[in-house]
């Protein structure tokens, strides 16, 4: 069973244990369900585009656009909620339909003009924050009876915690993402493609196809991602979700996928997410350390995982060399 | 014919140039007063020298990245390391009395450290450099804020003031600077082995060792150099403000910078790079931005256009859209002949 394809992300379920051990140990209220209950609520929208994002690295491409694509739902929703007094639950289909449609749109850039992934999906992060700063300049709040009741829906847990709308939305798209990743052809696909492309088409793998259908996924999480934040949130603003690709980026690789494509889980990458929250509410806890100190204790995890995920690497070919 | 040739000879370098050259006009056009220079106190003032005023921190960067570039790589870590130099800066002006020359070495200092952390990543480690500079560009911020203690830190110095906002024989400072620096890059890419060999790294790797280029040793001098570049283009973003932002100096410069590397032409896959291009490229980015402000567009326009265009650009330079008008040309021309000899040359070119 513990083969080196799993070592990374044992890695990452030890440093998610001990991170959670060492705040329980350390404080009181970290015992609480209601911290475990709160990390999944805060972390949502970052896990969520994390996971369409697995996806894309896992395919050995990258997409740079998601943030932008945050800010960008979330400013179209409300412009379709109080500006056409449109019920929300039409808004969120065709914020998500939109999400789609430019996704595939920048795979088929990428797979017909063979441009690289990390130059049309930047063109995209830029076109992205651009059309949100066209509908809207400012923050609004979306003010709607439904949004609310949705923020409002609550499954209380043992302890003092709960599951929030939001949350359970969260681990239901992680579902979804464990099956597409796992028990469809076109995940299988996608495994393939990131492993070698080349061996991939031989192998009767639709290159083209399954590039274009990624992006779409990616898109759709991604805009999944903005309907959730601004439930989050209750607000939309332009300039919302800057600097969330990197931080997406970094919990798939701390979740233990290899940036170079092929390996990886989903589940890894709910892990990852979840780890820059425990250290974020481990430097809150404290309280005496400032905030850039997630920042380099981020940096610090994701050399760790690419280091360790390059040992392993270097350390399979030696023996399979031998 | 022979026009034709000429064209076709240097479609490459022409496409960005007639782009500059095309954007200005239809800005001119638009907005009246656009090409007018006037002289003031003997400094040249207008939009054209405004252009290239704003465009300096970027066309430093991109110097840096296009020879990384060039090497197979990429350096997202430039923002962060703008951020880190200026907070540098401005620490030391304020807390220490070092003179400026000494702030300034100590300030580049810490972009080649900068380098070196990412070139050796790159070149010992073996990891990819968009992972590799991905660690530099999340933690880089934290550590510039470490350094600014989470403060914007302002400070004043004549010598900084003049690198930032001075002029020199009619021309601001940093132009000058960005100037040198320029062609100092290009009398060593072009006029000496180096180029050739850091281009013949990101053409092919093991064949660039198995002729006794020592790969290794070049990558990481790219990445010092690209940090080496960042640095002073913080210290300048530092010393027109006056003061270091370590959340907002340099962000997203990287992109900008990236952009204009592969709008000169340059393909990500390494391989030959455009240095002269490439600031025509920074150009283009910066005359857009300020063409977009000038002509009475609202703002919120700036990013739509930009991205619209460079997509564009993208889609135009793409050889793949080169080989479809091309099949479509000579079907057009002799419908009979198959592009049996076109299929098989396609092949070859798609292979790395």
């Amino acid at each position: 069973m513990i083969n080196e394809r799993n070592l990374p992300i044992l890695a990452t379920l030890l440093v998610f244990i001990m991170l959670y051990g060492f705040g329980m140990y350390q404080y009181q209220g970290f015992r609480d369900t209601l911290v475990f209950s709160n990390l999944l609520t805060d972390n949502a929208f970052l896990i969520i585009t994390a996971i369409g994002m697995t996806f894309v690295i896992l395919s050995g491409g990258i997409d740079l656009s998601v943030g932008s694509m945050i800010a960008f739902i979330g400013v179209l929703m409300a412009y379709l909620i109080s500006n056409t007094g449109m019920h929300p639950l039409f808004a969120i289909g065709i914020a998500l339909v939109v999400g789609v449609a430019f996704g595939a749109a920048m795979g088929v850039i990428i797979a017909f003009f063979e441009i690289q992934a990390f130059i049309v999906t930047l063109a995209g992060m830029f076109l992205f924050r651009g059309l949100a700063y066209l509908i809207n300049l400012d923050a609004v709040p979306i003010d709607h009876p439904f949004i609310a009741g949705l923020y409002d829906i609550y499954v209380p847990l043992p302890g003092r915690g709960g599951l929030t709308f939001i949350a359970m939305a969260m681990l239901v798209l992680l579902a979804l993402g464990i099956l597409i990743a796992r028990r469809t052809r076109f995940g299988m696909s996608v495994y393939a493609l990131g492993g070698d492309s080349h061996s991939a088409a031989l192998l009767g793998v639709p290159v083209k196809k399954t590039i274009i259908k990624i992006y779409a996924l990616s898109g759709f999480y991604s805009a999944m991602s903005g309907v959730i934040f601004a439930i989050y949130t209750g607000s939309a603003y332009p300039l919302a979700a800057v600097g969330v690709e990197l931080d997406a980026i970094a919990a798939v690789v701390i979740g233990g996928t290899l940036l170079t494509g092929g390996v990886g889980y989903v589940f890894g990458t709910f892990l990852g997410g979840m780890i820059q929250g425990i250290i974020q509410t481990l430097i809150t806890f404290d309280g005496s350390l400032n905030s850039w100190w997630t920042k380099l204790a981020v940096g610090g995890l994701l050399l760790f995982f690419i280091l360790l995920q390059k040992g392993i690497v270097v350390w399979v070919k030696k023996r399979s060399a031998s | 014919m022979k026009k034709n040739n000429f064209l076709h000879k240097h479609q490459k370098t022409l496409a960005p140039l007639l782009s500059l050259v095309l954007i200005i006009l239809v800005t001119a056009s638009i907005t009246p007063g656009f090409l007018s220079i006037k002289i003031v106190d003997g400094h040249l003032f207008g939009s054209l020298l405004d252009i290239l005023h704003r465009a300096t921190p970027t066309a430093l960067v991109a110097l840096g990245m296009a020879v990384v570039i060039g090497t197979r790589g990429i350096d997202l870590s430039v923002g962060a390391v703008i951020a880190i130099s200026g907070a540098v800066t401005a620490v030391l002006t304020v807390n220490t009395d070092f003179p400026v020359w000494l702030v300034v070495l100590c300030a580049l200092g810490t972009g080649v450290v900068c380098g070196l952390w990412n070139g050796i990543l790159v070149s010992v480690f073996n990891i990819q450099p968009i992972v590799a500079t991905l660690i530099l560009m999340v933690a880089g911020r934290g550590i510039a804020q470490m350094i600014t203690e989470g403060q914007i830190v302002t400070f004043h110095s004549d010598v900084l003031d003049a690198i930032g906002n001075g002029y020199f024989l009619a021309f601001p400072i940093r132009v000058w600077i960005a100037i040198g620096m320029i062609v100092l890059t290009v009398l060593v890419m072009r006029k000496t082995a180096l180029g050739l060999f850091i281009e013949a790294v990101g053409a092919n790797v093991r064949a660039s060792r198995l002729v006794g280029i020592e790969a290794r040793l070049l990558v990481l001098s790219a990445y010092v150099f690209s940090g080496f570049c960042a640095a002073m283009s913080g210290i300048i973003l530092a010393a027109d403000i006056r003061g270091a932002d370590a959340n907002n100096a340099g962000l997203w410069l990287e992109l900008d910078a990236i952009l204009a590397v592969v709008l000169a032409g340059a393909s990500l896959a390494g391989g030959r790079i455009y240095l002269l291009l490439t600031i025509v490229g920074v150009l283009i980015i910066q005359t857009l931005t300020t063409a977009i402000l000038t002509s009475g567009l609202p703002a919120q326009y700036n990013l739509v256009v930009k991205a619209t265009i460079i997509l564009a650009v993208l889609l135009i330079q793409s050889p793949k859209t080169r080989q479809w008008l091309s099949g479509f040309f000579s079907k057009n021309k002799n419908a009979g002949k198959s592009s049996a000899g076109e299929a098989s040359t396609d092949k070859r070119s798609a292979k790395p």
